[in-house]
């Protein structure tokens, strides 16, 4: 049953950039599986008995009984700066999940997807492309990636340097505030334009996974939407003004 | 404007109460006939509870608002809803 709340544990932390962590949690009384582009509940209790609870993309296949979940550190934030800043391997938590069945892609279907992630957005799409990989897919994946700066890139490496299973999947990166010296596209918002050039042609009917701050969202929905992409293939998932789903 | 989310994030929420994800479920509007994924719902959090409303005609589609233990479930506009049994 999703709706009851698992004890996990930290069992491993990377740092993605300055203000997001990856967290590795073992689920100890076991984990069902989930799709990729679902989410979690995340509940921390104090010693008090207060709680807290927020919302977490799932950032990768599970591994067993191990899930993975990026954080986005929320300057003044209840929940993310403990777990971005002081959470240790060891420490315990409570998840609720897998929830969502909606924004999810199918890694046995073969129809080409493009996927839009503004900041954190980009978590759940990154579950697709591992997914993709795991699943030794070949449906054409475009992923276009906005960030403001090429400090807050997550999953830098990985994104850069394609796993040997990622042919087929292109990536593009469009920075909103700065960008690395040489870098042809001005900074800006994505765009029409944006999406017209990186994403598929409305042609191939791809699926199209948008996932952002609801500003983000709503530009490139409203860009696709535009460009002639059927408005049943969008699919969206906005983030709360806390910086993630709530 | 209000910010708003869409009703993948009730997902959490009604598993408490549902067994089957009703984010992924299809709906109709008894109001003005709009048909699509219930996740497309317009989810407004800036208030005591969390409130859910049409995309297309803005209809209040559901409420609910929990209070420790209890939780209050409003389903008065939710019109018709087809759910896959997996």
């Amino acid at each position: 049953m999703p709706g009851h709340w698992r004890p996990a544990v930290l069992v491993g932390a990377r740092a993605e950039s300055p203000t997001a962590r990856t967290l590795v949690l073992k689920a100890e009384e076991g984990w069902p599986g989930h799709r990729p582009g679902q989410h979690v509940d995340v509940r921390l209790t104090a010693e008090d008995g207060y709680t807290a609870q927020r919302s977490y993309s799932l950032a990768a296949p599970a591994v067993g009984d191990t899930v993975e979940i990026t954080v986005q550190r929320v300057p003044g934030g209840e929940v993310s700066p403990y777990l971005v800043d002081e959470m240790a391997e060891g420490d315990r938590l409570e998840v609720r999940g897998p929830l969502g069945g909606w924004f999810v892609w199918d890694p046995a279907s073969t129809d080409p997807v493009a996927l839009f992630g503004g900041g954190a957005g980009v978590v759940p799409l990154m579950c697709m492309v591992r997914a993709r990989r795991a699943a030794r897919s070949r449906a054409l994946f475009r992923l276009v990636y906005s960030v403001r700066a090429p400090d807050g890139l997550l999953y830098r490496a990985e994104l850069r340097e394609r796993a040997p299973g990622d042919a087929g999947l292109d990536v593009f990166l469009a920075y909103t505030r700065t960008a690395p010296e040489g870098t042809p596209r001005a900074p800006a918002r994505v765009g029409v334009a944006d999406v017209n050039t990186h994403g598929l042609p409305a042609e191939f009917g791809p699926m199209c996974f948008v996932c952002g701050p609801t500003g983000f969202v709503e530009a490139v929905a409203d860009a696709l939407v535009a460009l002639g992409h059927d408005p049943g293939r969008i699919r969206t998932e906005r983030f709360g003004a806390s910086g993630g789903p709530r | 404007m209000t910010e708003y989310l869409d009703a993948n994030a009730l997902a959490g929420a009604l598993s408490e109460v549902f067994s089957v994800d009703l984010t992924s479920s299809w709906r109709r509007c008894s109001v003005c006939g709009h048909t699509g994924a219930f996740a497309e719902l317009h989810v407004y959090t800036d208030c005591p509870g969390q409130v859910a409303r049409c995309p297309s005609c803005q209809t209040v589609v559901l409420r609910l608002v929990r209070s420790g233990d209890t939780l209050w479930l409003d389903l008065g506009g939710t019109g018709c809803l087809r759910v896959e049994l997996r």
